[in-house]
């Protein structure tokens, strides 16, 4: 299990780094085996560091990850080797993923130079045909090409491939079909269901709320590195709890229903507040307002659980989390 | 009637030779008509849009002819367009937002822009701030520079720069997409409300997304591989499609309440053909469930099945 406890992370912007823009507060979930999370936010809302500081490819400020038990922050050496070989990721862009010199399989090389110096070239071969197996491409079409005779759809395929050929128990996929055609993402997105059948854990990072409604189990509403809301997609979904995320979902362009009137505030590009009139539904879960607003294990802090496995988080946190601003008199 | 495409063809000038990427597209937009144009990447509904502003470079213009509000178009001679470009037609390229000058206020960018078409900024400025204020900006924004703007306020920035001079025909390619989910959707209503306002007469909203244009436009076209599949009414298309393109392509797209676990959606299979050397007879029939022998031989006309409804495709004309 991969689990996120009271994560935050802030980059250093300004003159030689003076200011602090916190990117991530106090985030906390888990992802298991065999289930995929969608993890859903407007730009600057945080989702990508989230992946990044899962692949370790940046530090956390606050708070641990750990895999299995072990913090993730103290793997070196073997260790780190080790925890690769079952977390990978892959990213938005297919086409500035490969080197154009290179033939696209040669991202196949370099995970072989790592990680399988001794293999067999059978044996190593056997494992790539596995695991073009998995992403349902044909060897023959895709190996030995260079990246600019593949489509889109295959390099992405490639590169999900190329993480499959570890142990890989975990998959970060952070906008990867958003660059996608329409014809293609949809098979994409299947094949990330199928793999999750296999009992992969996928932490699906997106901003298209369609797109994560398909294919995860669980969702995660990220709003300015806060989560806002965390439930089982049909609920938060079918019953979202917070003003933040019901706007979200109004906004969606769908196919057979047209948008409704939008609400003035939305149009002035100041972007979105709560109505005044909104209750705090974390605050009338937990009267007690910050003191008490942090549960014990994975369900994380500043959450509070409106229904089984519901989470919803405060209509106007402070900096520090605590409630702001709503009266405690709505609970 | 306000534009009308008659067999347009614009082919990109390559070493292995011409790219067919527009190849004999007609199409008739009427006043206070926004058309939606879609399609996949690479087959063509860029190239239109660019078309119909300026061929640049590469691209060569092998055929056809542009009239607007009965006037032909001389997108050929790209001098002779100058007249039209901004007064006439006005075009919001995908980047558009990151397209401002990063060096000059927003206030004294718009200046040069009118200046070009002999306008001053002080007459056009009072205008200016009324459609600001419309689209949620207000008027310091001429003061400030464009990375001081966010990425939506930007987009509509330029969508107001761009229909300053009241322009005929509105082309917005890809505008939405690099979008959050809100503002994208503040954005495309801004779109229809600028239309209603009578800011532009007749737009051309091109995007990948067939959801936004759902929202939005009256006539949706579908392009591909370089070539009309459809056109038809928008609410006609969404409900009865008769291009086995378009059928599957809207068949794949995922809305909320659709899942995985419960209703599988399928993609098409396959990917376009290229457009160096293009297949003869219909360019979808490798992909198409339903292709006949009669595809391969012939290439499909583009007919009109009912009024405002026009289809290539064999197997339903």
């Amino acid at each position: 299990m991969l689990t996120l406890e009271r994560v935050s992370k802030s980059y250093k912007v300004g003159l030689f780094g003076g200011t602090d823009l916190p990117a991530v507060r106090d985030v906390s979930f888990s992802l298991q085996p065999g289930e995929v999370i969608s993890l859903i936010g407007e730009s600057g809302s945080g989702k990508s560091t989230i992946g990044k500081m899962i692949l370790r490819l940046l530090s956390v400020n606050n708070g641990t990850i750990t895999h299995d038990g072990t913090d993730i922050a103290t793997l070196r050496g073997a260790a780190l080797r080790s925890y690769y070989r079952t977390v990978q990721g892959v990213f938005q862009d297919p086409f500035s993923s490969f080197n154009p010199i290179f033939k696209a399989d040669h991202v196949f090389g370099l995970i072989r130079g790592v990680y399988f110096g001794s293999a067999s070239a059978a044996d190593w071969r056997r494992r790539v045909d596995d695991a073009l197996e998995a992403v349902t491409l044909d060897p023959a079409q895709v190996l030995h090409k260079y990246p600019h005779q593949l489509s889109g759809g295959q390099l992405q395929r490639l590169l999900i491939a190329r993480a499959l050929l570890l142990d890989t128990r975990y998959l970060v996929a952070d906008e990867i079909i958003s660059m996608l055609d329409a014809s293609t993402r949809i098979d994409v997105l299947n094949l990330l269901g199928d793999l999750k059948a296999r009992g992969l854990g996928i932490l699906f990072i997106t901003h298209d709320l369609s797109l994560g409604n398909y294919i995860s189990e669980r969702t995660v509403i990220l709003r300015r590195g806060r989560i806002v809301e965390m439930g089982a997609t049909p609920a938060v979904f079918g019953r979202p709890l917070h003003p933040y995320t019901r706007m979200l979902i109004a906004s969606v362009p769908q196919l057979h229903q047209k948008w409704g009137e939008m609400e003035a505030g939305s149009r002035a590009g100041t972007g979105w507040a709560p109505a005044p009139t909104e209750p705090c539904r974390y605050h009338a879960a937990l009267p007690g307002g910050g003191a008490t607003a942090v549960p014990t294990g994975v369900a994380g802090s500043g959450l509070a659980e409106v229904e089984d496995g519901h989470f919803v988080g405060c209509v106007q946190p402070n900096d520090d989390g605590t409630c702001g601003g709503r009266p405690a008199s709505s609970s | 009637m306000s534009l009308q495409v008659t067999d347009l063809r614009v082919y990109y000038r390559t070493l292995a030779g011409d790219v067919k990427a527009l190849d004999g597209v007609t199409l008739a937009i009427a006043d206070g008509e926004i058309m939606g144009l879609a399609g996949e990447s690479g087959c063509g509904k860029s190239t239109l849009g660019n078309s119909l502003i300026r061929i640049e470079g590469r691209m060569k213009h092998v055929g056809g002819e542009v009239t607007l509000d009965g006037v032909q178009l001389p997108i050929d001679d790209q001098r002779d367009m100058d007249h039209f470009r901004f007064a006439e037609v006005s075009l919001i390229p995908q980047y558009a937002m990151s397209a401002l000058n990063p060096t000059r206020k927003i206030g004294k960018m718009v200046g040069e822009l009118l200046a070009t078409r002999g306008v001053r900024l002080q007459d056009a400025r009072e205008e200016l701030e009324r459609r600001l204020l419309l689209v949620g900006l207000t008027r310091d924004v001429l003061d400030r520079y464009p990375i001081e703007l966010s990425g939506g306020m930007k987009q509509r920035m330029v969508m107001v720069v761009s229909t300053l001079l009241d322009p005929s025909l509105l082309i917005a390619d890809e505008i939405t997409s690099a979008l959050d989910v809100s503002s994208q959707r503040a954005v495309a209503q801004t779109l229809v409300e600028f239309r209603d306002r009578g800011f532009v007469k007749s737009m051309i909203v091109i995007t990948h997304d067939v959801s936004i244009l759902y929202q939005i436009s009256n006539t949706l076209a579908i392009m591909y591989a370089g070539k009309l599949a459809e056109k038809a009414s928008t609410d006609v298309m969404m409900s009865r499609p008769r291009h086995p393109y378009t059928r599957l392509l809207i068949s794949s797209l995922p809305e909320i309440g659709v899942r995985f676990e419960e209703h599988r959606l399928t993609g098409i299979p396959g990917t376009p053909p290229s457009l160096l050397d293009p297949p003869s007879g219909c360019r979808f029939r490798d992909r198409c469930p339903l292709a006949i022998a009669k595809c391969a031989e012939e290439e499909p006309p583009f007919v009109e099945l009912e009024p405002g409804h026009s289809v290539a495709c064999w197997m339903v004309s």
